[in-house]
């Protein structure tokens, strides 16, 4: 494997006696991309995390992180990923200091180093009041948000965060939700999994829809979308009610056109491709107008609900 | 390598934090204490002029109404700080969520084990170390008589045994930690260990031993010491016997065999015992030493293997 791939799978397995928790994945996560896992649970998704830091070993095929396996070379990988489980826990009786202090060590950080990363950390998440009260006295929203400064801490190349807004009020998850999509604008490649959709639409470039330990699915949403809900065809609106004349043999000359349909307000023209810009210049030249086209974009929710109404 | 000395230097902090050990801490020297003094006040009885060793036997004698010597309180007490130390030493990290965030450090999984076992066992250390020379102290306020260089080595010997029980019954529980994903079940576990070793196994051992050796009034000498041999055989299945009988023969050097048997026979022969050179008594012990530390060697590497291939999942 010689490629940018940062994280790479082929025909990835882990079975527990009959039971097959992930089923010949193969999965390429490139450099500086924020990918989604989704599926329901028991998916695979933490399975697949686990085997990709060296917590779980696979039963056959190839994981690669950073280009290290991570069950033959677990350090090399565990340096440069930083992982947020599930349920992440803290020493209780420690305060938020002390704990990432702790994680500040095991990375071989030296301690003035620690001092100043953590007080950086805890202030960009927020915890920066609160740094020598005991973790223990901590809600379960800051202690996610001490979970992501303990990712911070260790300045990964990738990051990996399973579920981390499972179970935190909406304020505290978009709090997550940006602490993550700060991490991914430094170049840091994130993998999330989580079962809020509509979040992981608003910070991945890329998902992947696990189900039954397979990968049924995966790209931008936008291809996904066009791909499971419209079979691949594009749907562009014209905010223009009625066609007419000129406009109407313009359009109809561009190539690959399907169909036109009029919504409401609005003209709903399918192609085969995307041609917002001949239809642009179409009405340009039709009407002297520059008008916007819009190309019709998903919601994750209905790509997913329409995998496992399959099913 | 740093991974093990930053997890060994957490892990002590933590037990000197916790307020499991400070109350551990109080309720072993307060006992300690309690049971010096009694043997303090009882030591002139059962010293006379013969007796080479009188420091030392500050630490045998008992109370005349209160049979109740050091070594006794110890070999209770041990076992029970041991698996203080470690009967949550994996399992709650795992309950707390704080084993996946740890492992996903860059450390290597052993480092985890090796650490708190480290950390436990210095632990052990400085209890065992700290209430021997504190009692040491006061016997000698106590009885005005100074030790000798050879009961100075002895009480180091007798030390080093002590934290190798310690070491036994904190990977016991070390174990049980990593085998039971529940606290509770571990320390169950580790107890119920703890007082079937400690107070049937010599009970079994006697009943298995008269079943196949009947003794009688008319019994031959021979047969009362098959008798002994398997009922003594029986009860080292026990550390706590293993670990009774080291500290028996290094704390009563006129102790030839460890047999109480063979010390009546030679009695009634007529033989005084003459206090043996320590290196006698350590030859004495050797097979119970080695024991006790395969024993714990035996706990830890099955709990070490049980760590390093198992699956850390976040639950």
């Amino acid at each position: 494997m010689k490629n940018n791939f940062v994280i790479e799978t082929q025909n990835l397995t882990k079975a527990y006696g009959k039971f097959v928790a992930v089923d010949n994945l193969s999965l390429q996560i490139a450099a500086g991309e924020v990918f989604g896992l989704l599926g329901p649970n028991g998916a695979g998704k933490t399975t697949t995390i686990l085997m990709a830091i060296g917590l779980s070993e696979p039963t056959s095929g190839l994981v690669r992180v950073n280009g290290y396996d991570p069950a033959r070379e677990p350090i090399k990988v565990k340096k440069v990923v930083g992982y947020m489980p599930e349920k992440i826990g803290f020493y209780d009786d420690l305060t938020a200091r002390e704990n990432l202090e702790y994680t500040g060590r095991l990375n071989k950080l030296g301690s003035q180093e620690i001092t100043i990363k953590i007080n950086e950390v805890l202030e960009s998440v927020g915890l920066q009041d609160v740094p020598n009260q005991l973790v223990g006295k901590f809600s379960h929203g800051m202690k996610q948000r001490l979970g992501i400064a303990d990712v911070m801490i260790k300045k990964p190349k990738i990051a990996i965060f399973d579920e981390p807004t499972s179970g935190i009020d909406p304020e505290g998850t978009d709090q997550v939700l940006n602490l993550i999509k700060d991490m991914a604008s430094q170049n840091i490649t994130v993998l999330i999994s989580s079962h809020q959709l509509h979040q992981i639409q608003k910070i991945c470039t890329r998902v992947g829809i696990f189900s039954k330990g397979r990968l049924v699915a995966s790209g931008s949403v936008d291809k996904l979308g066009r791909e499971t809900l419209r079979k691949g065809k594009f749907n562009i609106i014209l905010p223009i009610a009625q066609l007419t004349g000129k406009l109407r043999d313009e359009i109809s000359k561009i190539q690959g056109i399907m169909n036109i349909e009029t919504k409401e307000n609005s003209t709903v023209i399918t192609a085969e491709d995307n041609i917002s810009k001949q239809l642009e210049e179409a009405v340009l030249s039709c009407t002297g107008l520059k008008v916007q086209m819009r190309v019709e974009e998903f919601e994750l929710e209905d790509i997913y609900m329409q995998y496992f109404k399959e099913l | 390598m740093s991974g093990l000395i930053e997890v060994f230097w957490k892990e002590l902090a933590d037990n000197f934090n916790s307020k499991r050990f400070i109350i551990l801490f109080l309720l072993v020297y307060l006992a300690g204490i309690a049971t010096i003094y009694i043997a303090a006040q009882n030591i002139r009885s059962s010293v006379d002029d013969s007796t080479k060793y009188i420091f030392l036997n500050l630490f045998i004698a008992s109370g005349n109404n209160i049979p109740f010597s050091f070594p006794l309180f110890l070999s209770i007490f041990i076992p029970i700080v041991g698996i203080a130390l470690g009967f949550d030493a994996v399992n709650s990290e795992r309950v707390s969520g704080n084993l996946s965030r740890l492992l996903s450090q860059p450390l290597y999984r052993d480092d985890v084990i090796n650490g708190k076992f480290l950390a436990g066992i210095v632990m052990i250390a400085i209890l065992i170390f700290s209430i021997v020379t504190l009692v040491a102290g006061l016997g000698l306020r106590m009885i005005g008589v100074p030790p000798q260089a050879e009961e100075v080595l002895r009480l180091f010997v007798f030390i080093s045994i002590s934290i190798l029980y310690g070491a036994f019954w904190m990977s016991l529980a070390i174990l049980f930690s990593v085998l039971f994903r529940k606290t509770a079940t571990s320390a169950l576990a580790s107890i119920a260990i703890w007082l079937f070793l400690f107070l049937f196994m010599s009970l079994i051992a006697g009943l298995i031993a008269s079943t196949v050796i009947p003794i009688t009034q008319n019994s031959t000498v021979e047969e009362v010491s098959q008798f002994d041999t398997l009922y003594r055989m029986l009860s080292r299945i026990s550390p706590s016997t293993l670990y009774g009988e080291s500290v028996q023969a290094i704390l009563l050097p006129e102790l030839g065999n460890t047999s109480p048997t063979m010390m009546m026979i030679g009695m009634y022969a007529g033989l005084r015992p003459t206090p043996l050179p320590l290196s006698q008594s350590l030859l004495i012990i050797w097979p119970q030493l080695i024991g006790l530390l395969a024993l714990t060697a035996i706990c830890f590497s099955i709990s070490y293997i049980k760590f390093l291939r198992e699956e850390i999942r976040p639950t």
